[in-house]
């Protein structure tokens, strides 16, 4: 209990400062949270969703917690969540897992998010984009919320990039952020986070997703650049025809830490569901994929289908890959695939037989690899920056963004 | 429709074709489990002090364990202290030395269609009969010596070959492996012992056939194969029990030696008892089998139907320490009614060049939950390990549920691991086109299933082939309708 312990001494002396910064459907479920968290401390590598993640001694150096609020731009469909237009009593910590310690850690430190709210059948034409800039000269921590309500029939694009800054070597930052989104009848969300950090950050995401009949949301998780990153994403299709998307894309190189932890669970019939992870592992990196896919009793013609597939492309790189089913209709067509290989040789082969340098023709094989994931993504200004940010990143010239439309 | 309902209802009665009990004078020792009676099995069995003190450190090691739950499985609590630990159905009343096999046993095997005469037997096959606690014989022994194979009950190679079992016994599975293990390692009673000189080809299919009869006890059978370089052997294994409303628990340990160019193939039909339509008793089957390919280009296949238990808790595993080595796994897994099943397999590449397979079939019917569990580690010296998996799993029925688990850990950017999985109920156009020329619902579910299960069923041999076909649509009659 050596990690929590500073977490619990930290609660008990801010918990009245952040109290009083906060809004009182925030405060309420707080104390709860913070039982649940002093009962349970830090998940250890004996619990199966935290197998691959040493989650105490990502937490365990000191850090500063910060109170400062975010800089919301004035926009229509942004809000802070003690600002919100919305009674957000029956969103608020209402389909995040209570019993996660990350969760609960979270929400009792947390003293103000964001909320997305988009009103019944309106449409928020330009993408909402949430920027988090790591940089500062003492290790910190932040935590973030975040609530997306989309009513019935409406859309909305999300972008969330987080970022490293400048700073000393000896700092480093932690951050935790649990996402809720509500996604009701027939509306449709597509939601992307975008991770460039560096080596010094830490990053525990747990995304809560609630589908209702006929909506359809898109989730995709991209780690360029980053220290260790753990990301959860819980799914529920609650309602019948809801649709999933879940795609992510990873590369690591150096002693990046990437873990990817989701469930999508099949409450309704005749919802549909498709993940893709895609890893590049270069260096000493290592990465995790664990997906469960759970079909309810009455989850009738259910169709899910999960890809998983890894690339090692150095001999310390190391994956742990985990597609799982778990069912119980009957009337469905569930698929999962995963795979762990290395470049095809014919084509490098080939490649080098037509004048391309090795090194050139392996970073063509592994943009080809990545552009299974990136070129689903409909949002073409940013599928052509990560393309270009992909191609960066394997030629080892990443840089932190100059002259990005995304981040300006 | 009435017809149907007739024909659906005199099969969920049909009863367990084996569940039938043997009045036999049976020894039973005690119920409970402390260090007198591991001391008891083992002055028993006249073991030398070597086997009594691993058995001794297999128990103190169990006695600080707890059962584990990880499995998808809901297995009731085990009282282990209400369990006899070792049953003789061999001993006479009074007189010590035995010189025949009571009649009654002989029935008994015949009935299973295990005929104890060699010259009954289907040529070809030796077989060591294992009731309760103990090897009732072993056939063809004597034209087995003659290649210098040694086919035995395991205590019998205590005695007579005591170096050989002491060099290989617990180097596979040690005691300290896991729960049942340890259980196992302390109180193990017969099995079989096998082993194959140097480039000697086992002239026939050697089986062991397991049986449970004695009622609250457990079967904790242990085997040890050793197959010597350049050698092959083919190895069945059978198993039945009595029909019986409690629970009755079976922790086996196999443990599978394989040296440089060997080649061994392991089948399993395994029918304990999978208790009655509503989940009242059957066979606890929670065993560890596992084989070590230690030899350069050595070969261990596992080919398991699995169609009884009420539980099964079960991953025969392959460790690929020789270089080139190679290791199969193919699987069909039955469940019915309230049965659970939690199979899979674990292939370790640790040698260069080493390949697995792995070919899965779930088919869950009734009430059941029938999981595939499987790991396939590519440790960093593997290199050019390759492993391909494929499971799939097959839902007949609203009720029950088909699990796939799969663990993947690399360590080494020169393997090459592929997995696939599909769940899936039975295709309406081919039911369809079934019944269109012809043939019965409940036909053409048995015709699909076996053309489904068919790239296991061809892995086993010839007898078992056709024993397992006619398991499955045993297993699965009375689930369409």
């Amino acid at each position: 209990m050596k990690s929590e312990q500073q977490y619990i001494e930290l609660y008990n002396e801010v918990n009245q400062l952040i109290k009083q910064k906060s809004c009182e459907p925030m405060n309420a479920v707080r104390d709860a949270a913070f039982q649940v968290f002093r009962a349970q401390g830090f998940p250890t590598q004996k619990l199966e969703r935290y197998k691959y993640t040493d989650v105490p001694t990502a937490f365990a150096p000191n850090y500063g917690i910060s109170l400062n609020s975010a800089a919301i731009n004035p926009s229509q469909y942004i809000y802070s969540i003690s600002a919100a237009p919305i009674d957000i009593r029956p969103y608020y910590n209402k389909i995040a897992d209570a019993a996660d310690s990350i969760t609960a850690l979270n929400t009792a430190l947390v003293h103000d998010g964001i909320l997305v709210y988009v009103p019944k059948n309106e449409n928020s034409d330009v993408p909402i984009q949430i920027d988090n800039h790591l940089s500062g000269n003492i290790s910190t921590m932040l935590n973030r919320r975040l609530l997306i309500v989309l009513e019935q029939g409406a859309q909305a694009t999300v972008i969330i990039n987080d970022k490293g800054g400048v700073h000393p070597d000896d700092i480093s930052f932690l951050t935790t952020q649990v996402v809720e989104v509500f996604c009701q009848p027939n509306s449709h969300l597509d939601l992307y986070e975008v991770e460039e950090t560096d080596k010094s950050c830490s990053r525990f995401s747990n995304v809560y997703i609630r589908a209702e009949r006929d909506s359809s949301v898109r989730h995709n998780s991209i780690t360029l650049t980053n220290g260790l990153t753990r990301n959860l994403c819980d799914a529920y299709l609650v309602g019948e025809n809801a649709q999933l998307t879940l795609n992510g894309c990873v590369i690591g190189s150096e002693s990046q830490h990437i873990d990817n932890n989701t469930l999508i669970r099949h409450c309704a019939p005749q919802c549909q569901s498709d993940q893709l992870y895609k890893y590049v592992l270069d260096g000493h990196s290592v990465g995790a994929f664990a997906g469960k896919i759970l079909v309810d009793k009455d989850a009738q013609k259910t169709t899910s289908q999960e890809t998983n597939a890894n690339l090692c492309a150095s001999p310390t790189a190391r994956m742990y890959s985990q597609p799982m089913l778990e069912i119980y209709a009957d009337d469905v067509k569930c698929n999962h695939g995963s795979t762990v290989g290395v470049m095809d040789e014919a084509a490098l082969f080939y490649m080098r037989q037509r004048g391309i340098p090795e090194a050139e023709a392996r970073m063509l094989l592994k943009n080809a690899f990545m552009g299974g994931v990136i070129d689903q993504i409909p949002l073409r200004s940013l599928r052509d920056r990560l393309y270009v940010k992909i191609e960066k990143r394997f030629l080892g010239e990443y840089e932190k963004c100059e002259a990005c439309r995304l981040c300006k | 429709m009435a017809e149907k309902n007739e024909y659906v209802k005199s099969v969920v009665k049909k009863e367990y074709e084996y569940g039938f009990t043997t009045d036999v004078h049976t020894e039973i020792i005690d119920k409970g489990l402390n260090e007198d009676v591991v001391r008891l099995i083992s002055a028993k069995k006249g073991e030398p002090d070597w086997l009594l003190q691993f058995r001794l450190e297999a128990y103190r090691y169990w006695i600080t364990q707890q059962q584990p739950s990880w499995a998808h499985v809901t297995l009731p609590p085990i009282d282990y202290q209400a369990i006899s630990y070792y049953a003789d159905p061999t001993a006479r009343k009074k007189d010590g030395e035995q010189k025949e096999i009571d009649p009654e046993l002989m029935k008994t095997f015949d009935k299973l269609g295990i005929p104890l005469e060699e010259r009954l037997a289907l040529s070809g096959t030796a077989v060591d009969a294992v009731m309760d606690s103990v090897s009732v014989k072993t056939t063809f022994k004597e034209k087995l010596s003659e290649k210098g194979i040694i086919f035995c009950s395991i205590s019998e190679a205590v005695r007579e070959y005591p170096e050989l079992v002491r060099q290989y016994l617990g180097t596979v599975v040690p005691y300290r492996d896991n729960y049942f293990a340890a259980l196992n390692s302390a109180v193990f009673s017969d099995g079989s012992f096998v082993y194959i000189p140097k480039n000697t080809r086992c002239p026939m299919e050697l089986s062991t056939y397991f049986r449970i009869n004695a009622m609250n006890t457990g079967q904790f059978e242990r085997t040890l194969i050793v197959c010597d370089e350049g050698s092959y052997v083919s190895y069945l294994e059978g198993c039945t029990a009595p029909m019986r409303d409690e629970n009755q628990l079976h922790a086996a340990i196999v443990e599978i030696v394989v040296l440089d160019n060997a080649e061994v193939k392991y089948s399993t039909v395994q029918n304990w008892y999978p208790g009655d339509s509503e989940g009242r008793g059957g066979v606890l089957n929670l065993v560890t089998k596992r084989g070590h390919l230690r030899g350069v280009n050595s070969k261990l296949s596992w080919t398991q139907v699995e169609t009884g238990s009420a539980i099964t808790w079960k991953y025969p595993s392959c460790v690929l320490s020789g270089d080139g080595s190679q290791a199969e796994f193919y699987s069909v897994a039955v469940t019915n009614n309230h049965q659970e099943a939690d199979t899979g397999t674990k292939m370790i590449h640790i040698g260069k060049n080493t390949k697995s397979t792995i070919i899965s079939k779930g088919i869950s019917a009734g009430r059941s939950q029938n999981s595939y569990r499987g790991l396939v580690r590519v440790t960093k010296n593997a290199d050019g390990a390759r492993n391909y998996s494929s499971c799939d799993s097959l839902l007949l029925g609203n009720q029950c549920g088909a699990h796939t688990f799969p663990y993947m850990d690399v360590q080494n950017n020169t393997a090459t691991v592929e997995h696939e999985a599909t769940t899936s109920k039975i295709n309406e156009d081919q039911l369809f086109y079934c019944n269109q020329r012809g043939i019965s619902t409940e036909e053409a579910v048995g015709l699909i299933v076996n053309g489904y299960a068919k790239d296991v069923l061809n892995k086993l041999p010839m007898e078992f082939a056709v024993e397992a076909q006619k398991l499955l649509s045993v297993s699965l009659e009375g689930t369409v309708g």
